[in-house]
Formats: C-alpha cells, structure tokens, sequence
C-alpha cells in the first residue's frame, strides 16, 4: 500500500515531504526507544512514535523507512519538519493515540 | 597476506551535538551503497554506527569514528575523548545505562546501544580508561566472500 493512500483512508496530516507519499508502506514498527526502533524496524515500515525531536530523521533515513506519524497530535518541532522535508522523509500526524491509528494501519495493510 | 584496502576515512563528531547526530551514520551508509556492498552489511554497519556515534554525542566531549572497508569485511573504530566506562561488563548488559535523563527524554539511553552493537558486529572489542576515553573496534565479516574468495570484489 502506498503512503497517499494510508494519508487519505486515515485522515492524516502531511507535515513534510508531501513528493514522497508515493513510498510503499510494507508493515509498520511503534516505539519511542530510538535505538529499538534503529535495531528492531524494516525497510518500508511506517514508524509510529510521539518523539517529535529531529533524530527521529536520522533513524527513519538510516533504516529506510517508508515514514513516520507522529501521534495524539504532536506536531514536529521546526528543525524536524525541515530535516525531514530536506530528507524527504515524510512526517504524518494523527490526532489518535498510538492503539487505535496502529489498530488501523494493520487492517488496511493486511486486509 | 594483507588484504586489499579498498576504502578508510575518518570522521569527527562533536560531543552534545544531538542535532547532528545520525550524519556521520548516513555518510557511512552512502559510502558502503557506493561501493557495492551487501545490502545486509549495510543494514548491520548502519546500526552498529548510529549507536557509536549516539555514544559519542551522549557520553563524550569529542570522538571519531573510523571506517575501513576492506574484502573481507567492514571495520568501524571509535575513539573518544570522555569518561571511560567503569565496569564494561555491566555496561554490555541490556538494559543498564548511565545516561541523564535529558538523554533519556529524547528516546536513548535505555541500555541498548552496546547491546546493540554487539548484536549486529561480528566482532567487538572495548577498551576504556576512566577519564581518558573509550575505544570501540567493530567488524562486520563479509562471509560470502570468505568462502568464495573469487568472487568479484563488488559484491562486497
């Protein structure tokens, strides 16, 4: 499934990178520990987390990671929106907390 | 007989510098995507360098990280001008950190990296003197050509 597609089933904002959501999401990784989700994420996944600080880029852009949403509504600070938009790693944000938008995601993915 | 050398470079990174912490780590990336190698040895080294270099910026006033390709296999050195580790054995635990909790807030310091980096190297070695610094060696053995030395040396 393509990133646009995961945005407009799911309501997401498009904070940064809006020339990437053509990406394919293949599966997704929660976490808020850095250096789990550095180790322990795949290629092509959506990342779900409320770190909204600027090395959240560096592990998406490491790992290859389709995306991130950001959740309850936390926005990226400043220096994150821009590092990601230079980047091209999209930022999403969902007004959900973490269950329900990663309740969600596994459905559209696996259905 | 020496193996061929086939890419070294080192790179600065600055103690405290979280918001630039990560490049040294892309940089390596690029490099080691440049010259061929593995898709999987590229994956390992970008973890075990990403935490290197997070080491560096949580724990140390200056470091560098070192990085030698030869055929056999990835090499990453770090050396830092820091604390030093006490007890390396604890510190190697799951789990066990030092990090403030400043550190903590943004998502690192929760005992993983050594962890990790132990993990994904083939071998590690840590030396560390108190108040002096910390050295880092890590090899990620490219075994495919190990055992098929005649492959050709882009599929490194």
């Amino acid at each position: 499934m393509q990133l646009d597609e995961l945005v407009r089933k799911l309501g997401l904002r498009v904070c940064c990178a809006e020339g990437s959501l053509g990406r394919d999401v293949r599966g997704g990784y929660v976490g808020d520990l850095l250096s789990d989700v550095m180790a322990n994420s795949r290629e092509g996944d959506i990342w779900i987390t409320r770190q909204v600080h600027q090395n959240i880029v560096a592990v998406a852009s490491l790992k290859d990671l389709a995306g991130i949403i950001l959740i309850q509504g936390s926005e990226p600070t400043p220096d994150t929106a821009a590092k990601a938009g230079a980047e091209g790693i999209p930022i999403l944000v969902t007004d959900l907390p973490a269950f329900e938008i990663v309740g969600r995601i596994y459905q559209l993915i696996h259905s | 007989m020496a193996e061929p050398l086939y890419f070294e470079k080192s790179f600065d990174v600055e103690g405290g510098s979280f918001q630039n912490a990560g490049n040294v780590s892309g940089q390596i990336k690029g490099i080691l995507k440049d010259l061929g190698v593995s898709t999987d040895i590229v994956r390992r080294v970008a973890i075990i360098c990403y935490e290197s270099e997070i080491n560096i910026v949580s724990y140390a006033k200056r470091g560098t990280i070192t990085l030698t390709v030869t055929d056999e296999a990835v090499k990453i050195e770090t050396k830092d001008e820091g604390p030093g580790i006490a007890d390396i054995e604890l510190a190697m635990k799951e789990g066990y950190s030092t990090a403030s909790a400043a550190v903590r807030e943004m998502g690192f310091g929760a005992g993983m990296g050594l962890a990790n980096m132990k993990k994904y190297a083939d071998h590690l070695i840590i030396t560390s003197e108190l108040g002096v610094g910390t050295y880092v060696r890590m090899m990620v053995m490219n075994f495919q050509k190990i055992l098929h030395p005649d492959l050709p040396s882009i599929t490194l």
